[in-house]
């Protein structure tokens, strides 16, 4: 396992070293063989070692790499740590990553700088491997911060778009926000317990459950202080509510970065963060109720958005926000084996619907409005069943104690254990998530109805008219002659019929194999990771092996909940599917006239609840103001014109003079060496 | 001691003296022809006193033991590191110069000749523990150094740049001759251990008034603020080979003289004239900056720059510890290497006609008229102005370190401050190279000898010459303690 460890962590790194740096001399296709290699190498060597932890063959160890930092009582070495909760993230990271990469091929292959991204995506996932074995707090930085420059130089892989740009930075900038938090949250562990090495704060956090620090005059909680901070960290990077606006923008990215980054990895780091540290979060109750109530607001208000927008991606990236408050309130409420169950699952389908999506929007050219959509069942068939697993899976389709998609086992045991628990707060996270549940079968049925339902309405869409009008495998930038031809081809091959039945005489092909193959093994993910993990990841004690918190208590109360709460979800999603079913196939009128009559509720959802603009105007806008200030009046006013400018005036003036000094007239000079000598004397005998 | 003994400790002197004066013999009756040939000779009687001086600096001679003719003269080994450096620079001057009066058929065996007794006084000077010697050591440099200037005797400004020098140096000669009978005066003995002893008790006005004017007069064979009024003026004037030459090896002489002077004979009385020196350092720091930002000649340039340079080694005179002398030793190496190399770099540039360019208008663009030289200067130019990995940037450590380590924090932080004006102009260098439209007016230039040199000179300030810093370092650190022998 040792050796193992080591190639798993380091394939990746090597193979984003050698595409993303000899990408000049080895060509497109080495680099992209390079680095899908050695991830499908990272991802079989990681099934053995969950294999092993899942048959309970295996033990927790920490495989050394390198001795670190060593200065005064601050002493820590890069470790690979391995235990059960590590066993989980390696083959949840290895396997979407290596499918995500091998995705790429057919998604990224017109792309010019193909290797830039594959290069990208591999150091993405070293430095997720990294976050993932983390021994030591530091190094879970280190990796945090890894993943959070992949995912800002992937949001922003297409830099000439100032939108993706935009959102690059965006990322990063609310990111820093949480990872300000973070390091606090490192500082002050650092502070209270003397040591960075996560396996020492776990044994030592029950002791100092109850302690308490004055800060400013306040007495604090220490562990909910620590626990509060580091969870500011998690908020960030798991776009929970107040830091969640990168996570939508980040769609910019492409598609696959989505599926990986977006959905199945990076944003989990913040639940498996929380996971990891649980011993520590249990010393806190303050802080879990924190979490427990953020997680529940979020499930609940990320969903509200997904019902209104339109761009398929953005609903699924609302999606993907609102199932991270749901592992998030499993956290919270001390389920947290439920928690990485759901974290497990969740990124087989969500990885599954972003790939799903993004076959979608190459077989409709980059068109990315679902209103343009329509009618693409028989037109694609395979990315159909794909997205229809996709959606069964977190819709959580399924019947108690015979079979349920993936979502149906990880969902329900969520809002068992928040029924479970019982707490004010609890209490609340289990309404919101049960509505939540409502919302997410509905905007998950719109999407799929919207999509593969109803007629054609493509004839509208830019992007189509784009590649009927101009040829569609053609580059953007064509000369004259071929718009020649292409006018030429439209009024021969576009019969009047089809004008008219909204398709604008375009043809929607299916994607190619190598995007269809992951959407083919993640379709399995979706439908079986349910039923097949549910015991070991809820019920048994021993598969996690101490590696998270495990609550005996809790499972056994949530397997005693009423039949009503067991049916919570199904009921919901029901529901959701029937007023979805209404609204879009039935009667595809009533969605227009319920926007109408709820107007205002309705553009505040579209809106997104005005985050945006809130931002804008509390933050964004006094930032650039206090900039301005600081660059107008300081920097250039006081600090360049007394500074640089001035320094420079002084040296140039001097120059002038010592010039002047310089005649040339020997007489001159002789008086300046006398006059120097006298000076000297004077000096001395003064 | 016997005069065996003694003849024994100067053989490197004694080679040059004897080559000089045969060689004296073969330029007059051979005439031009035999130029080539002398020049030859001179290197390599150079590098046989070079060879003969080695022994000295590696068993780390000093003391009494290597006191020749009653302690008129030591060979200890900082003046074995001092004539090695002199020896190496002189023989770069020898070898860059056919290139150069070649082309004007100017060469003449006067040149390496007149080299070689500059060199032989040099030696002298950086050997002398007596005011004696040290006068005739001098003057020996001096005199073949006003002829060199005026090399180019048809060309008025070599000519004035002789004359200039001439004038303004028997001025300095006479404020130091004024000095040493002063320190004669009051202290009653003209050795340098005499002088030390004579001021156990403490330093009468009039020996300081001795003191001072013989740092005047040291002050202006190094050219330090306020005593450097010539340089700019001679070295644009003289012939390139002569610039280099005084740029380089005279410097090395007239800065261990310097320091011999200080720390030995006045080294009880480091008080007295820390002061002195530290306004010497700053002030050549500032106004050679200063001065060399509004220059357009390149030679004129380079004549701030090594005021400038001149300055950062005074810093480590003025710590008055072994660590600031080696340090100043290990600047002094670092500056040679770093001025042979972009004078020869000048030297190499040169148009259709043939004719040597030293503007900034000629240098534009020179990176893709002439790549190789353009490179080289880049690396000598950012090495100069002080920015790591390249060697200049540790020579400027070394010295702040020492002035740190023996308690002048201000100084050393002045001179750091100063050292960035410096940087300005340094770069403009490689701005106007790289980033300026070329001008295409450097077409050729450089003979073989000339490539030879800018490339050894540029591998050594390079982070390769990194490599040899530790052994420079010993050797410094060897040199230096020569200098306390009470210590």
């Amino acid at each position: 396992m040792q050796s193992s460890i080591l190639l798993i962590v380091f394939l990746p790194l090597a193979a984003a070293i050698v595409a993303g740096l000899f990408s000049g001399s080895i060509g497109k296709v080495p680099a992209k063989l390079i680095t899908t290699g050695a991830l499908f190498a990272s991802c079989a060597l990681s099934w053995p070692i969950f294999l092993a932890f899942l048959g309970g063959n295996a033990e927790a160890q920490v495989v050394p790499v390198l001795q670190w930092v060593q200065s005064g009582d601050l002493s820590f070495d890069w470790a690979l740590r391995v235990d059960t909760l590590t066993a989980v993230m390696l083959v949840v990271i290895t396997s979407v990553s290596a499918l995500v990469h091998l995705y790429s091929w057919g998604y990224m292959d017109e792309d010019p700088s193909q290797q830039r991204f594959f290069a990208y995506l591999s150091l993405f996932t070293f430095a997720m491997l990294m976050l993932v074995t983390a021994d030591n707090l530091v190094q879970m930085f280190f990796g945090w911060e890894g993943v959070g420059l992949a995912s800002y130089l992937l949001i922003g892989f297409w830099y000439k778009k100032p939108s993706a740009n935009a959102a690059a930075i965006k990322a990063f900038v609310v990111n820093r926000v949480g990872d300000l938090g973070f390091m606090l949250g490192i500082f002050g562990t650092f502070l209270v317990f003397g040591t960075v090495s996560i396996p020492a704060i776990l044994e030592q956090a029950p002791a100092m459950s109850g302690s308490s620090i004055t800060f400013m005059g306040m007495r604090l909680m220490t562990m909910d202080i620590l626990c509060l901070l580091l969870f500011v960290g998690a908020m960030g990077k798991s776009a929970q509510l107040g830091l969640h606006t990168w996570l939508p923008d980040a769609m910019e990215g492409p598609t696959p970065v989505s599926a990986l980054i977006h959905a199945a990895t990076m944003v989990t780091a913040g639940v498996f963060m929380v996971c990891r540290l649980s011993p520590m979060f249990e010393t806190a109750p303050v802080a879990l109720t924190v979490v427990t109530v953020i997680g529940g607001a979020t499930c609940l208000f990320a969903a509200t958005i997904g019902t209104t927008q339109w761009d398929i991606k953005r609903v699924i990236a609302y999606s993907t926000c609102s199932q991270l408050g749901y592992m998030f309130f499993a956290a919270g409420v001390g389920a947290y084996g439920v928690a990485m169950f759901h974290l497990f699952t969740h990124a087989f389908f969500k990885a599954l619907l972003f790939l799903g999506a993004g076959a979608v929007i190459h077989a409709m050219h980059h068109e990315q409005d679902m209103r343009y959509y329509g009618a693409l069942r028989k037109r694609i068939p395979i990315t159909f069943w794909a997205m229809m697993a996709g959606t069964l899976a977190i819709t959580g389709v399924g019947i108690i104690d015979v079979f349920g998609f993936a979502g149906f086992y990880s969902k329900d045991a969520i809002l068992e254990a928040a029924y479970a628990r019982g707490t004010g707060a609890a209490n609340f996270a289990f309404w919101a998530g049960a509505i939540a549940a409502l919302l997410t079968s509905f905007y998950s049925w719109r999407l799929m109805f919207l999509t593969f339902w109803g007629k054609p309405r493509w004839a509208d869409s830019e992007h189509i008219q784009h590649a009927v009008h101009h040829g569609h495998d053609e580059p953007e930038d064509h000369n004259p002659a071929a718009q020649e031809d292409s006018g030429e081809a439209v009024a021969h091959h576009v019969p009047s019929t089809e004008e008219k039945d909204g398709t604008a005489g375009y043809h929607p092909h299916e994607a190619p194999w190598v995007m269809l193959i992951p959407l083919v093994v993640l379709s399995l993910g979706a439908v079986f990771a349910g039923f097949v993990f549910y015991e070991p990841f809820v019920d048994a004690e021993g598969f996690w092996q101490g590696s998270v918190f495990f609550n005996e208590n809790l499972v056994h109360t949530m397997h005693g909940v009423p039949l009503w709460v067991k049916l919570t979800a199904t009921i919901a999603m029901l529901l959701g599917l029937a007023i979805a079913w209404l609204s879009y196939i039935r009667n595809p009128k009533l969605p227009e006239a319920a926007a109408e009559q709820l107007g205002p509720i309705y553009r505040f959802f579209l809106n997104k609840w005005y985050f945006d603009e809130l931002y804008n105007f509390l933050f964004v806008k006094p930032a650039f103001w206090l900039g301005r200030v600081f660059w107008k009046v300081l920097d250039i006013g006081i600090i360049d014109r007394f500074g640089p400018d001035g320094a420079a005036w002084v040296v140039r003036q001097g120059s002038v003079g010592a010039k002047r000094f310089q005649s040339g007239m020997l007489n001159t000079y002789a008086l300046i060496m006398l006059l120097g000598l006298v000076a000297a004397i004077t000096w001395v005998l003064l | 001691m016997d005069y065996a003994t003694s003849f024994g400790l100067i053989i490197p002197e004694l080679v040059l003296t004897g080559s000089g004066l045969v060689l004296l013999m073969i330029a007059a009756f051979g005439g031009e022809k035999a130029s080539r040939l002398v020049s030859i000779l001179a290197a390599v009687a150079l590098g046989a006193a070079g060879s003969l001086t080695i022994p000295a600096l590696a068993n780390g001679a000093g003391g009494d033991a290597s006191m020749a003719f009653y302690g008129q003269i030591s060979a200890d080994a900082f003046s074995a590191f001092a004539k090695l450096l002199v020896y190496a620079a002189a023989i770069g001057c020898l070898m860059i110069a056919p290139g150069f009066f070649g082309q004007r058929r100017a060469m003449k065996p006067e040149y390496p000749v007149l080299v070689l007794f500059a060199t032989l006084g040099m030696s002298i000077m950086v050997s002398a523990t007596d005011l004696m010697t040290l006068y005739i050591g001098l003057e020996l440099n001096s005199l073949a150094a006003y002829v060199l200037a005026s090399f180019l005797r048809n060309d008025s400004r070599s000519a004035e740049a002789g004359l200039k020098y001439f004038v303004l140096g028997a001025l300095a000669s006479g404020i130091l001759l004024y000095g040493m009978s002063l320190t004669y005066g009051f202290t009653g003995t003209t050795s340098f251990a005499g002088i030390r002893a004579a001021q156990e008790a403490g330093l009468s006005t009039g020996a300081l008034f001795g003191l001072i004017f013989v740092l005047a007069g040291l002050a202006f064979k190094i050219s330090a603020v306020p005593f450097h009024m010539w340089t700019p003026d001679v070295y644009q004037g003289a012939p390139t080979p002569v610039t280099t030459f005084f740029a380089t090896a005279p410097k090395v002489a007239a800065v261990a003289l310097t320091a011999r002077v200080a720390l030995d004979a006045f080294g009880s009385q480091a008080d007295a004239w820390r002061q002195i020196v530290i306004f010497a350092a700053l002030a050549s720091i500032i106004v050679g900056a200063l001065g060399a930002i509004g220059q357009n000649n390149l030679k004129r340039l380079l004549a701030y720059s090594s005021i400038n340079n001149v300055g950062f080694i005074l810093i480590g005179l003025a710590a008055a510890t072994v660590e600031g002398a080696s340090a100043m030793l290990f600047y002094l190496t670092t500056y040679v290497v770093m001025s042979l190399g972009s004078f020869v770099a000048v030297l190499m540039l040169r148009n259709g006609e043939g004719e040597n360019l030293e503007t900034f208008e000629d240098i534009a663009g020179l990176s893709s008229t002439r790549p190789g030289v353009a490179l080289c200067l880049l690396a000598l130019m950012f090495s100069l102005a002080g920015i790591p990995p390249l060697l200049g940037f540790w020579a400027k450590v070394e010295v702040f370190n020492a002035a740190i380590q023996a308690g002048l924090v201000p100084l050393a932080v002045i001179g750091i401050a100063a050292s960035v004006i410096g940087a300005f102009y340094y770069i403009k260098f490689v701005k106007v190279m790289y980033f300026e439209e070329p001008v295409g007016r450097a077409t050729k230039g450089g003979s073989a000898a000339h490539w030879a040199i800018l490339i050894i000179c540029t591998l050594l300030i390079s982070p390769l010459g990194f490599l040899l810093t530790r052994g420079l370092q010993a050797m410094t650190d060897t040199a230096a303690a020569g200098l306390f022998p009470g210590v």
